[in-house]
């Protein structure tokens, strides 16, 4: 587990370095209404990561858990998934707008 | 012959004398803790899970209405069952680690234990007295008895020698008393064999592939089949011959193509089995694959709507249920088995995520998450004959599951 979690830094700071990131204090627009991606990342999220985000296959969501992350990190896991692991790159099914709504909502620990 | 000898007759007679003063006990006592309304019996009841706010519902098959609702089970996101040897009694494994045991006649709770920090399933032993359960965190296999849940044997799904452990997935029970679960972070399954008592005998297989994400056993009991995420095909154990080793299934399959995002595990649970075809959900594709059961080669892919989660055999063996992942989980498949073609398809609403059947197969009941309800089908008209209400239903489990290996 400690390998899995060093690789997911890189990882991300990998692709916070190759990817520019959204800025932060752009407005969100998103293009799901926002009780379908509470939703969604509560039943759909939560199928690996816990319905509360404590984690199940997936790492638990929860803010402590996400310190080390910043917004435009966990959007980016959202979209692009971590190769290598479990999590899949939701780019298909969910907008940038939606990853960022989403990386919110987790750091807020679910208020957004 | 006439002459009996006189004192085991005295002992007889006063083991049954003392026998019918437990008994008169026994109902004395049974008739002041609980009181049912009727008698019944359980093999038309299923107990569903309602995942967002931590209760079940008893499903009363045949009158095609909720018998009652058990709540204050915890975090049931990711929950499943199984039945006492009786039917009478559901263990719920809930994602928190929490294991409930519910009365489905009487709609109580009747034990419950915080066992772990977070779980993924469960498996009854074959002689009903030990109950199973899968744990992520901490990483292993905690086993209880079934009639107190008190804790029997801690198995800590080590890593090597340890410390680290690996989550455990596809934990099944095995003819035998054996229990057998694979280690996703560690690629192994372990056969765990309580025939001797409650301190196990551990056999371990390592290098068994990368991620097994969820196993099942077949109806007989013989074979355990785990699903690799990690990388194509699948492992079996003959479980008549384990000294023989694992054996790799399916190796070819997939190999050189790009599989799809996989935004739900499939789920392995029961084994689609119809004739000497078994049929079982591909992984990041959006096909069902077909194994021939006495070759164990692939002899066919299903092209199917989306990405498979469950694939379910109705009892009679002509058809196959699919159900998919997000985003597809609007609909379900029905496959002919002999033509291997779809010859049905059903929209019952958003986020169908379980499908049950009755014993004889004359009912399948879906659960439509995000619909609230779980619906009723004559799976050979394809109609709707009750819709009922539920909160988030999710996984549905027949009482008669009380009665087969591996479910």
């Amino acid at each position: 587990m400690r390998k899995q979690h060093k690789y997911m830094l890189l990882a991300t700071l990998g692709w916070s370095l190759a990817i520019p990131a959204p800025s932060q204090s752009q407005e969100i627009v998103h293009d799901k209404a926002p009780a379908q991606l509470e939703r969604m990342v509560r039943q759909d999220c939560g199928s690996c990561h816990g319905m509360t985000f404590k984690g199940g296959l997936g790492s638990p969501l929860l803010p402590e858990n996400l310190i080390a992350y910043s917004i435009d990190d966990l959007t980016t896991i959202i979209l692009d998934g971590l190769p290598g692991t479990a999590m899949p790159p939701w780019r298909a099914v969910v907008s940038q707008r939606d990853a960022i709504w989403m990386a919110q909502y987790l750091k807020q620990g679910g208020n957004n | 012959m006439d002459q009996l000898p006189p004192t085991r007759e005295r002992q007889t007679v006063g083991t049954t004398m003392r026998n019918c003063v437990v008994a008169c006990c026994v109902l004395f006592l049974g008739a002041c803790s609980s009181a049912p309304s009727s008698l019944r019996g359980t093999a038309d009841l299923a107990t569903v899970i309602a995942r967002a706010d931590g209760q079940v519902a008893i499903l009363d098959t045949t009158a095609h209405q909720w018998t009652g609702k058990v709540a204050g089970l915890g975090d049931l996101s990711h929950a499943s069952i199984v039945y006492s040897r009786n039917g009478q009694f559901a263990f719920v494994f809930g994602r928190d680690g929490g294991l409930t045991k519910v009365d489905i006649l009487n709609q109580t709770i009747v034990g419950r234990a915080m066992q772990a920090g977070n779980s993924i399933g469960g498996a009854i032993s074959q002689d009903g007295k030990l109950v199973a359960v899968a744990n992520y965190e901490p990483g292993g296999v905690r086993v209880f008895d079934s009639q107190t849940l008190d804790l029997v044997a801690d198995i800590p799904a080590t890593i090597g020698k340890g410390p680290d452990r690996s989550k455990v997935v596809g934990l099944v029970d095995a003819p035998g008393n054996r229990f057998v679960f694979s280690l996703w972070d560690s690629g192994e399954i372990w056969i765990v064999d309580f025939s001797s008592g409650t301190t196990p005998e551990i056999t371990r297989f390592e290098n068994i592939g990368t991620q097994p994400y969820d196993a099942l056993i077949t109806p007989d009991g013989r074979y355990y089949i785990a699903g690799l995420f990690g990388e194509d095909g699948m492992v079996m154990i003959d479980l008549w011959h384990p000294e023989n080793g694992v054996r790799r299934i399916l190796d070819h399959y997939g190999k050189g193509e790009t599989r799809l995002p996989v935004y739900k595990m499939p789920h392995l649970e029961g084994w689609a089995v119809a004739g000497k075809q078994a049929f079982v959900p591909a992984v990041g594709r959006h096909e069902v694959l077909v194994i021939d059961t006495d070759s164990w080669k692939e002899t066919g892919r299903i092209a199917v709507h989306g990405q498979p989660v469950f694939v379910m055999a109705h009892p009679d063996g002509k058809h196959v249920w699919v159900n998919f992942s997000v985003p597809d989980y609007d609909t379900v498949q029905i496959i002919d088995t002999e033509s291997l073609e779809i010859s049905g398809e059903l929209k019952p609403g958003t986020g169908v995520l379980h499908m049950e059947f009755s014993p004889r197969g004359d009912q399948v009941w879906l659960s439509v998450r995000d619909d609230n309800k779980v619906i009723g089908y004559n799976p050979y008209t394809l109609t709707r004959f009750a819709e009922l209400p539920l909160p988030s239903p999710s996984g549905i489990f027949m009482s008669h599951r009380a009665g087969q290996t591996g479910l």
